[in-house]
């Protein structure tokens, strides 16, 4: 198979119906937000709004009730999500949680666990972090070096994760380590835990600042740091298998091509409603991107309501997304002159601001535009 | 029509222009016109694919009659397929009667107009049409037409017209068409059927071309590099090769979607934007895939004796066919500034 199918995404009309409520709720919860903070898009973190969204249903939507979720489509998801992001509202407490954690948790964790964590998640009232990166394992996730060696009723864990974002406004982690001897092959071996960041000594969270001077991430040290048995998620040593699952949740939504959307926004502000002929190509040519970039999108979504695995597909999703998110601002800058600055008094130069000293990030979170398109060309059977 | 008439009637066409479209055959039909296949087409009844049930087609749904000419577009089909079915879903659009045989359709070109009049009651189509598709393979043309301020269809043979041949790069016809003629039958277009809804659909049909030709290039530049060793190995195997066909891949799933995306927005009535958006996005899906597909290939894809630009040759030029991605982009553009920045998203989701 060369070409890789996108079905068209399935209609949904309890996902148009909910669309209209979100925006009602949008337009009261996000009328004191400025243009500058709509947008963080997916960074802005406001723990008060992320309960608000679950006393709404609108985290764990998917998920069954009787833990705590609301049994909805992923469809409508999907119309929850854009929505929350095209209108820049402060997702991200609950973002990861809902997004891959809480699933996770679902799919293999233990029936203890997703008793006492997901309806919290679903509340909007527990919030998630990512521990994968380290200082010398990024793209090469399977040659993680902190360890979690077992001792009496647990394992006593050491070493480093970095780039760990809001680990310090998180309540839990999932931890990617090593339990093998590491003689075995280098996906082997390999788990995930899951970190009560609150309640576990021997570990310490410090900031690391983003070039824009944002505490967004952080160095999670972990030394001898003790995790009960029943912090294991899923089996021990199945962590690769269960990780790379994980991938197609986290690279498909509509996160990744609307993380500049902030800037069409306000360009279209800037210029009016009858712009030249040159501004209007180049606006209509980055909305055509968009609408075919949300119909594969949604597409994803279609497939994932479907029990699929297209993690192949999410790869694609997510490369295109990062092109275009990147080349939002480069247009943006030659159509209207403007200096970016976060301090302007224009709100298109702060909006510019902030989208070009986070853009270089797009393509890097979450699996580089090289690991991406390693994984479309083995899709494609080069490798 | 169920799902599975339509698969049915997609594995014809697939058998059908399989059959057709070998390499010496599209050598060939850059001379001559393939009689033969096309007498296969119409005997299969694709070309009437896109005709309703009430005017005498077989209710192909309109996705599912698209949906044939990426097929097309996937083998570089030599045939005016989709200039017959926009003809003849314009025809019938209008209750007028199709002829047998391969139609077109005018004005194609950016800003053209015919002009038709009336007279003691006997019409009169005057004008030049250019870059009309297959115009001297046509045996009648489907033409567009204002006639006081309404949308007319004129049904007018070939016999009316005389020609100024062109092609384009693939060396499909592309010719002049001159009217100063008695059309055979004139009748007001469909309702809601004006020259922006046929260029639309003619857009959108490019567009589901375009995206089975970026299939096919995908398909054989990874086989190629499969195939083609240089350092003792693959060229797929290094990583600069499989990058680049990594973005190839991705820019053909960008170009299939978009394509259904218009193939749907014909069947809802011919809804513009979604239309627009769509072939801006193919023709520039288009651009960038040949380069990498050429790239890949090295000199041998550069050869006529080489297959690929048949697809390749076809690609540029469809890009530009039915307005290029500068005219559907600024539709789009205008569209979204008169909404104004606040109304942007809202309508991306109602597009
Ligand atoms: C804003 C932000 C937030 C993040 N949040 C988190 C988080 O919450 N949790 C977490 O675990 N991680 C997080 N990360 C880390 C992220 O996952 C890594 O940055 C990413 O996996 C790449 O690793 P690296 O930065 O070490 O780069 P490296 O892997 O060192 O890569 C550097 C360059 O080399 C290229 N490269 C590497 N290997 C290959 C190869 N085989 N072939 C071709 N090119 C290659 C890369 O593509 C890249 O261009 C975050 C990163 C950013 C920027």
């Amino acid at each position: 198979m060369n070409a890789f199918t996108f079905a068209p995404p399935p209609p949904s009309s309890a996902a148009e119906a909910l669309r209209e409520e979100v925006r009602d709720f949008l337009k009261t919860e996000l009328s004191g937000r400025t243009p500058l903070q709509k947008a963080e898009s997916w960074n802005g973190h406001d723990p008060e709004f992320s309960r608000k969204m679950g006393q709404r249903g609108w985290i764990g939507m998917t998920w069954p009730k009787k833990y705590g979720g609301h049994e909805r489509s992923a469809l409508e998801r999907y119309v929850v999500l854009e929505e929350m992001l095209a209108a820049g509202a402060p997702v991200s407490a609950h973002w990861i949680a809902d997004r891959q954690s809480g699933p996770l948790l679902l799919r293999v964790g233990t029936e203890e666990q997703r008793q006492s964590i997901l309806p919290r998640i679903a509340a909007g009232e527990c919030f998630f972090c990512i521990g994968m990166s380290e200082p010398d394992s990024g793209s090469d996730l399977a040659s993680t070096r902190t360890r979690a060696t077992p001792v009496q009723g647990g394992f006593l864990v050491n070493g480093t994760k970095l780039w760990t974002s809001l680990a310090h406004l998180s309540h839990y982690m999932i931890l990617f380590c090593r339990t093998g001897d590491g003689k075995e092959d280098k996906h082997a071996g390999v788990s995930q835990f899951l970190v009560d960041l609150k309640n576990t000594s021997g570990l310490s969270i410090r900031p690391v600042n983003a070039q824009s001077g944002e505490h967004h991430f952080n160095e999670v040290v972990f030394s001898d740091a003790f995790l009960p048995e029943t912090a294991v998620i899923g089996k021990l040593g199945d962590g690769w298998n269960q990780v790379t699952s994980e991938l197609a949740l986290e690279r498909s939504g509509p996160e990744r091509f609307l993380s500049s959307f902030a800037v069409l926004v306000e360009l279209l502000r800037v210029l009016g409603r009858d712009p030249s002929e040159r501004a209007a190509i180049a606006v209509g040519r980055l909305s055509s991107h968009i609408l075919t970039l949300r119909r594969l999108s949604r597409s994803v979504a279609g497939m994932l309501q479907n029990g699929e695995n297209p993690a192949l597909e999410a790869a694609m999703v997510k490369d295109l997304g990062a092109l275009l998110e990147q080349e939002i601002p480069e247009v943006a800058r030659l159509l209207s002159p403007v200096e970016p600055s976060v301090s302007s008094d224009s709100d298109f130069a702060a909006v510019m601001a902030y989208v070009m000293l986070h853009a270089p990030s797009f393509s890097l979170r979450g699996g580089t535009r090289e690991i991406l398109r390693g994984i479309i060309a083995r899709g494609l059977g080069l490798r | 029509m169920s799902d599975t008439t339509a698969d049915l009637l997609r594995e014809t066409a697939t058998r059908l222009f399989q059959e057709h479209c070998e390499a010496q055959q599209l050598r060939a039909a850059e001379r001559e016109f393939p009689a033969a296949a096309w007498a296969a087409v119409e005997e299969a009844g694709l070309h009437r694919a896109l005709v309703p049930e009430e005017a005498g087609g077989y209710g192909v749904k309109v996705t599912d009659a698209l949906s044939l000419l990426r097929v097309a577009g996937e083998h570089a089909l030599p045939l005016p397929l989709a200039e017959t079915m926009l003809a003849s879903w314009l025809l019938a659009g209008a209750g007028l009667p199709i002829p047998d045989g391969p139609l077109t359709v005018a004005p194609v070109a950016t800003g053209e107009a015919l002009t038709l009049t009336r007279k003691d009651g006997v019409w009169h189509l005057q004008g030049a049409a250019s870059r009309v598709p297959w115009g001297r393979n046509a045996v009648a043309a489907a033409v567009l037409a204002m006639h006081e301020g309404v949308p007319h269809i004129a049904l007018i043979p070939a016999a009316s017209w005389t020609i100024a041949e062109g092609e384009n790069l693939a060396r499909e016809p592309r010719d002049t068409l001159s009217f100063d003629a008695a059309p055979e039958a004139v009748a007001p277009a469909a309702s809601g059927i004006g020259p922006a809804q046929l260029r639309a659909v003619g857009a959108a049909m490019r567009s589901l071309q375009m995206a089975g030709a970026l299939a096919r290039i995908t398909a054989v530049s990874v086989q190629y590099a499969q195939d083609r060793v240089q350092f003792g190995r693959p060229i797929g195997k290094f990583q600069a090769v499989q990058q680049n066909l990594a973005v190839l891949a991705g820019q053909t799933a960008a170009a299939s979607a978009a394509a259904d995306m218009a193939a749907e927005a014909v069947a809802e009535g011919v809804r513009l934007l979604p239309i627009a958006a769509a072939k801006a996005r193919t023709g520039e899906a288009a651009g960038q895939g040949a380069a990498i597909a050429h790239q890949v290939h090295g000199a041998i894809g550069f050869t006529y004796e080489h297959s690929l630009h048949f697809s390749t040759k076809r690609l540029l030029s469809w890009r530009d066919e039915f307005g290029n991605e500068a005219e559907w982009n600024l539709l789009v553009g205008r569209h979204m500034a008169k909404a104004g920045a606040d109304r942007l998203w809202a309508e991306i989701t109602a597009a």
